[in-house]
């Protein structure tokens, strides 16, 4: 590959979803400057806008209506817009365009009604949708630092309220660090493989393992940096310790999006990086990818400790916390079965289908936070919770599918999102790791049913204010967690024909 | 498309009826009633499953088998179907559910249209796991039915009913997500999930499951069933959950949601993995005697009749168990009349108490006395009832245990010790329901309180009626009974036994 490519050659029309998003949140910094400060409400309805069109450019290839462009390379390979991709897109943009609906009132009510906001939720955005299309280890890093940015700006959105300003701080040091690992991640395996595409690396790395010389641990090395600064973004354990505070702290519709979209950024880099770039690579030449171990393990303790310590929390923004920290190690359940050859596409559907409905699940959980919050970030307690079918039957009804989908109870998107995962996980031979999956799961039953109870069984004041685009948000999201969980084939035929791995 | 199944018309019709008084109907007295007609409806609908069953036929009948969701490594079907085994299942679901509800009107003040909602769901789930053919489908609509007895017992349970509905979704929830494990694992092995697909695959010899694999798949589906039959020592859910659900919930436990796990037992442990059932049939027959024996010793030394009734299930239960793990015709067929004859008289119990309940608010023994002479009319009725519990020939308890007695004399794999102490069972039985009749109904009405309780008010009448005529038709008639069960039992058994001689001759 030498020479100038031609701009036919970048095959940009492939990236349409992306590349629409990222003009459109460009021209929205410039048109929002235009836009009075009391007239906020045009920002958020043309963020919306925005949203949907690239939503209907991300579902045309999705649903098979039409593909763009020619091929699925992009940019000489750095970006791959295959059906992984317009999977991770159409979740990105869900999550963005939720996120606005229960932004909207909430800032109002804290009085932070800005442009800012719903433009920087575009560029987090358009970082997700980039993470899953990576086909460069420097693409990854660059659409993670995309993500991040605005999202520590974001947390500190109700500044000067001290929580706010302290959850951004923490998230931006910690954020920072965990960048310079997969930086460093990313110089470790370009020093073994001296390349930095996944194809690349890819290829490389049956030379590697043949030579039989340092360079696979250094690989190795190099692959675990990567595994440290992405499980930073997903909240895996151990490098979880941030995630409680950042949630509790930062203003809470930005929780209900970043809850979502940082991890489904996080998930698809690595699905993208170990499932694309280094799924054969292992030590003994087998078929089973020398990461996978460690994968798994991170897994297990990740839905260990978070749904252990979800269940002595009693403020409701700390134990969604716990429980989004129990969730990735779930979806890592995938992403380790991805280390299995044969089951590679599998997983990475099995990935897919999880942060679907973990998307439509969580967003609105923290929707129904919203709803009872009051304007002061006070009453956020369990107790909030007490009696609240009886004076709001409709959002309590809401919050007990939200719950039972967390728990994953059949006919709830939660449950199609484990079958995938435990299904690959058992396909990929590791069944204690899903032994450990479900074990938790009943574990976390006790938690997520203490909510239901508290509105069901109890009595209580019951406040909640559910005004309407917040009130959209909430049924869009009960209704997707439903129609996920009963009629799941509509997404999973959908992502029928995933391939990670390149041709040979 | 094919033609739509009678069997997907029963399933599907409670919620048909659900979704039309969400739409429809704003007062409680609409959904009331309109749950009281989706359920006889499907109840009436139900019926035509038996005019159209073709006893001649041992496999499934009536079945509706379209692709759900397809992968390229597996495929899950919307598959349902009705043979001998689940046919007297399914009609005793949708048989006890209009009762339940009606039983309803009185007691349940409270949230009224939330109630019949989850009265609706539960039946149309419960109906889902006895037609249900395909793994997937069936794991949704038995976890599913957690949920509406969830709400049912901590919504409108008594004082302990959170804690109570707490315990039985965690432990009927840990059972199932084993279970959910071997399923996934099996559909991994088979490349599909429907139930005869597998089988056809074992048969075949294309999928071969090896003797220890076979034992962990037996326990994992076993263990869920287990939980939810209950059988000792699993069952401590089962007083806590019965004794604060409201009637209508006690009902249909005791009625329908305990046989889904012997039901389990005979639809997936027994032909998916023989050589276990074989192996282990002697542990399961002794844990079955031991809760037969411990069931019947706990129901003696209650206080309250509630939980008499309670435990006694334990012991109804141990002889289903016992009937189905001798592995022959007879105690198989047995066990599934008597999975339908204690949904009736059992069912028929708790609705007995239910009513002294409503009048008097408690169900301490002590509390009555001699109620005889003030409601002879409930008295009367209550009598044909216990001794139809207890096994009284000529009702519908005996045909049932006198058939397993037989057919686990008459075993392979059990000795006839297990027969012996089953027998010891039925003593113990007759102990205590008679001595739970002499203390409430007979001797001196020597209570203030109980010398104007009314008698039977219409609706409690017409919700005792049909199991009084049941008791007596089963009793009476139980071979019309068997003869739906006859071909299917009869392959199974010999699918069993013949897997178990084809591996002695290895």
């Amino acid at each position: 590959m030498s020479g100038v490519p031609s701009l036919s050659d970048l095959n940009i029309a492939a990236t349409l979803p992306a590349s629409f998003l990222a003009l459109y949140a460009c021209l929205l910094m410039i048109v929002d400057l235009f836009i009075p400060r009391t007239r906020k409400h045009v920002t958020a309805g043309l963020t919306i806008l925005g949203l949907a069109i690239s939503l209907v450019l991300a579902l045309l290839p999705l649903g098979g209506v039409a593909r763009f462009g020619d091929g699925e390379r992009a940019f000489g390979g750095m970006y791959i817009a295959d059906q992984f991709s317009d999977g991770v897109n159409v979740i990105a943009l869900i999550t963005a365009l939720l996120g606005v609906m229960v932004a909207y009132n909430y800032l109002d009510r804290i009085q932070r009604q800005r442009g800012e906001y719903y433009y920087l939720l575009l560029f987090t955005t358009l970082g997700v949708m980039v993470m899953g299309a990576a086909g460069d280890l420097v693409v990854v890093f660059v659409a993670l630092e995309l993500l991040s940015i605005p999202l520590y700006i974001l947390s500190g959105f109700r500044w000067p309220q001290e929580a706010s300003e302290e959850s951004a701080l923490k998230y931006f040091i910690l954020g920072a660090f965990a960048s310079s690992f997969l930086v460093y991640g990313i110089a470790l395996v370009y020093g073994a493989t001296g390349v930095t595409d996944f194809e690349g690396v890819w290829r490389a790395v049956e030379d590697i393992i043949a030579e039989d010389a340092s360079g696979k641990y250094l690989l190795l090395v190099g692959a675990g940096m990567l595994l440290v600064g992405l499980g930073f973004k997903v909240a895996a354990v151990p490098f979880h310790m941030w995630t409680p505070d950042v949630y509790q702290g930062a203003p809470t519709s930005v929780v209900a999006y970043m809850s979502v979209a940082a991890k489904v950024g996080g998930f698809a880099a690595l699905v993208r990086v170990l499932g694309c770039g280094m799924a054969n690579f292992s030590l003994d030449g087998g078929l089973v990818a020398a990461w996978q171990d460690t994968v798994w393990l991170i897994a297990a303790l990740t839905m260990i400790l978070g749904n252990m310590v979800a269940i002595v929390q009693s403020d409701l923004k700390r134990l969604l916390a716990y429980s989004s920290i129990a969730h990735a190690g779930y979806i890592l359940i995938g992403v380790a079965a991805a280390g299995s050859v044969p089951v590679a596409n599998e997983a990475a559907r099995a990935v897919i289908m999880y942060l679907t409905a973990y998307a439509f699940t969580n967003v609105g959980a923290f929707s129904v936070v919203i709803a009872v919050e009051r304007d002061d970030a006070s009453n956020t307690g369990l107790e909030s919770m007490r009696g609240l079918a009886a004076k709001q039957p409709l959002l309590a009804a809401s919050m007990a599918v939200f719950m039972l989908s967390l728990t994953g109870i059949p006919l709830t998107a939660g449950f199609v999102g484990k079958w995938f995962v435990f299904k690959a996980a058992i396909a990929a031979d590791l069944i204690p790791v899903a032994v450990v999956g479900v074990v938790t799961s009943l574990v976390s039953a006790y938690y997520y049913l203490r909510i239901v109870w508290y509105m069901y069984f109890e009595q209580g004041e019951g406040e909640a204010h559910v005004p309407v685009p917040l009130a959209w948000a909430i049924s869009i999201a009960t209704v997707g967690t439903l129609v996920l969980g009963i009629f799941p084939y509509l997404l999973s035929d959908m992502t029928n024909e995933i391939t990670l791995a390149f041709g040979p | 498309m094919e033609d739509i199944s009678l069997v997907t018309v029963v399933l599907m019709l409670p919620l048909v009826g659900l979704v039309l008084m969400m739409l429809f109907s704003r007062t409680e007295q609409a959904y009331k009633w309109g749950a009281l007609v989706t359920s006889l409806v499907t109840f009436g609908v139900s019926l035509l499953l038996v005019r159209n069953f073709d006893t001649s036929v041992s496999g499934l009948q009536m079945v509706q088998n379209v692709d759900w969701i397809t992968a390229d490594s597996f495929t899950i079907r919307y598959y349902v179907g009705v043979d001998g085994i689940s046919i007297w299942l399914v009609l005793l679901t949708t048989f006890i559910m209009p009762l339940a509800i009606l039983a309803s009107f009185n007691p349940i003040k409270d949230r009224v249209r939330l109630y019949y909602m989850f009265m609706l769901l539960m039946e149309w789930a419960m109906l889902g796991v006895f037609v249900a053919q395909d793994l997937f489908l069936f794991y949704i609509f038995w976890e599913v039915t957690l949920v509406p007895m969830y709400f049912l017992i901590g919504i409108w349970g008594a004082e302990e009913r959170i804690y109570a509905a707490v315990k039985f979704f965690l432990y009927t929830m840990a059972g199932s997500l084993l279970m959910l494990l071997a399923i996934l694992w099996l559909g991994n092995e088979a490349g599909t999930f429907s139930v005869p697909d597998i089988l056809a695959k074992l048969d075949s010899g294309e999928l071969t499951l090896s003797t220890a694999t076979g034992r962990w798949l037996f326990l994992a589906f076993g263990i869920a069933f287990a939980i939810k039959v209950p059988m000792w020592p699993l069952h401590s859910w089962l007083p806590d959950a019965h004794v604060q659900a409201p009637t209508a919930g006690s009902v249909i436990l005791a009625g329908v949601l305990l046989k889904m796990g012997t039901y389990g037992f005979v639809r997936f442990n027994l032909p998916l993995f023989p050589e276990a059932s074989e192996t282990f049939a002697p542990y399961v027959a002794v844990l079955a005697v031991i809760g037969i024996i411990y069931g019947a010793w706990v129901s003696y030394g209650q206080k309250d009749v509630k939980k008499l009734v309670a435990y006694s299930s334990i012991s109804h239960l141990g002889f289903v168990m016992l009937g189905i793990f001798a592995l022959n015709p007879a105690g198989i067929q047995g066990s599934i009349l008597q999975m339908v004859n204690h949904g009736i008289s059992t069912g028929g119990l708790f609705l007995l108490v239910g009513v002294l309940y409503e009048r008097r608010h408690t169900k301490l023994m002590s509390a009555f006395g001699g109620i005889w002479r003030a409601m002879p009319l409930y008295s009367g009725i209550a009598l044909v009832i216990v001794l139809s519990s207890m096994g009284l020939p000529g009702l519908n308890g005996f045909v049932g245990e006198f058939t397993i007695l037989l057919g686990s004399a008459g075993s392979s794999v059990l000795s006839w010790w297990f027969t012996f102490f089953a027998a010891i069972g039925i003593i113990l039985a007759a102990v205590y329901m008679l001595y739970m009749f002499n203390t409430v109904f007979m001797g001196a009405l020597d209570k203030e309180e109980n010398k104007r309780l009314p008698d039977l008010n219409w609706q409690e009448l017409w919700s005792l009626v049909p199991i009084l005529v049941m008791v007596f038709v089963i009793g009476l008639q139980a071979g019309y009974f068997f003869e739906f069960m006859d071909g299917s039992v009869k392959e199974l058994v010999n699918y069993v036994n013949g897997y178990a001689l084809s591996t002695a001759g290895h």
